[in-house]
């Protein structure tokens, strides 16, 4: 009944709620950055793993073909993210938010 | 650590295993859907054009996302390059490996890379590949030359890279835009025409984020760091005195 689909929606779970603990926790914008797409590659997970959670039901081309844009969309706003984070740097000398309460390591 | 922080770990923990667990709950809750969207997509593979069902559904069902997928991409390389670090480019001086056996290596995988993307693109077709990672692999191939110094750096990009960077989205554009002219809806292919406009797009689209990816790899490379003196920094100019 229960198919191989669910492990990976389970661990697209957890990887979410550790991507979200690190976005939480971390100063450093690139730890940031980082922890967001384990985030974003935790949801992937779910949305291929989901359609399959019944043992004997086809793939779903629909999810994994909205995976594969998600996959080059993230790729492509992490690399502006990186870009935004090497000019504060650059501006600043800085590699956390201006407003971040935090101490520096 | 202080104190204060250690807590706030301890909370961020304790409320995203919180998260975690409610998710998985959810996920085990889920009713089982009634209709799924699999035998939909097989019931009209034979209308789309193609017979891999992953690129029917990018290019054909929901070429929407992928129209808006190049159209983030470009909007990424904008981005990236209004952003791009002032000075001198770090590769820019980089030393380059003049070797024999480089150059060689290079002569000789570079027609393999150009082979293997165009299996890629064609692939698409009937199988698992298509114009993203056809395009990937070509990129890799220009990250390589560019790596080697057999494609200058360049500050900004000159008007026959801007074109190639415009091919994909406007090939898009301009083949989404043709079935309104026939009274049809945005994307609505003729199943009979859906065959060569996939493969028109798939083209444009693998030269368009080749050139993005290749693009953002050289406008995107560091600037050295004036401002913070490392060895890695300072290597460049005791080079130079030894070079040709």
């Amino acid at each position: 009944m229960i198919g191989g689909g669910l492990i990976y929606a389970i661990a697209g779970a957890i990887l979410f709620a550790l991507g979200l603990y690190g976005l939480v926790v971390h100063a450093h914008l690139v730890r940031k950055l980082i922890a967001f797409n384990i985030t974003g590659s935790g949801v992937f997970l779910v949305l291929v793993g989901l359609p399959q959670r019944m043992a004997g039901t086809p793939p779903d081309r629909v999810s994994e073909a909205l995976v594969l844009t998600g996959i080059v969309v993230a790729v492509s706003a992490t690399a502006f993210g990186l870009a935004l984070v090497r000019r504060l740097y650059e501006l600043t000398g800085k590699t956390r938010l201006p407003n971040d309460p935090r101490p520096e390591p | 650590m202080s104190k204060g922080h250690l807590l706030i770990r301890v909370i961020a923990a304790m409320l995203a295993s919180a998260l975690g667990i409610g998710l998985i709950a959810a996920i085990f809750a889920l009713p089982r859907p009634m209709v799924g969207l699999a035998a939909l997509v097989e019931a009209h593979l034979e209308e789309s054009g193609v017979r891999h069902p992953v690129t029917a559904v990018l290019l054909n069902y929901r070429g929407y996302d992928t129209f808006l997928e190049i159209a983030v991409l470009l909007l990424a390389v904008l981005g990236i390059m209004a952003f791009r670090p002032v000075g001198p480019s770090s590769l820019h001086r980089a030393r380059i490996d003049s070797g024999p056996v480089l150059a060689a290596l290079i002569r000789l995988i570079i027609p393999l890379i150009v082979l293997a993307a165009g299996y890629l693109l064609w692939a698409g077709a009937h199988r698992p590949g298509g114009a993203f990672q056809a395009a990937a692999v070509l990129g890799g191939g220009g990250v390589l030359l560019r790596l080697t110094g057999a494609i200058p750096s360049f500050r900004s990009p000159n008007p026959w890279l801007r074109i190639g960077l415009l091919l994909g989205f406007g090939v898009f554009l301009v083949v989404a835009a043709l079935p309104l002219s026939e009274g049809l809806r945005l994307l609505e292919y003729r199943a009979a025409r859906a065959g060569v406009a996939i493969l028109v797009v798939e083209s444009a689209l693998t030269l368009s984020i080749a050139a993005i990816l290749v693009t953002l790899f050289i406008g995107a490379a560091p600037s050295r760091m004036r401002s913070a003196p490392s060895p890695a920094a300072a290597r460049p100019e005791d080079n130079s005195a030894g070079q040709p």
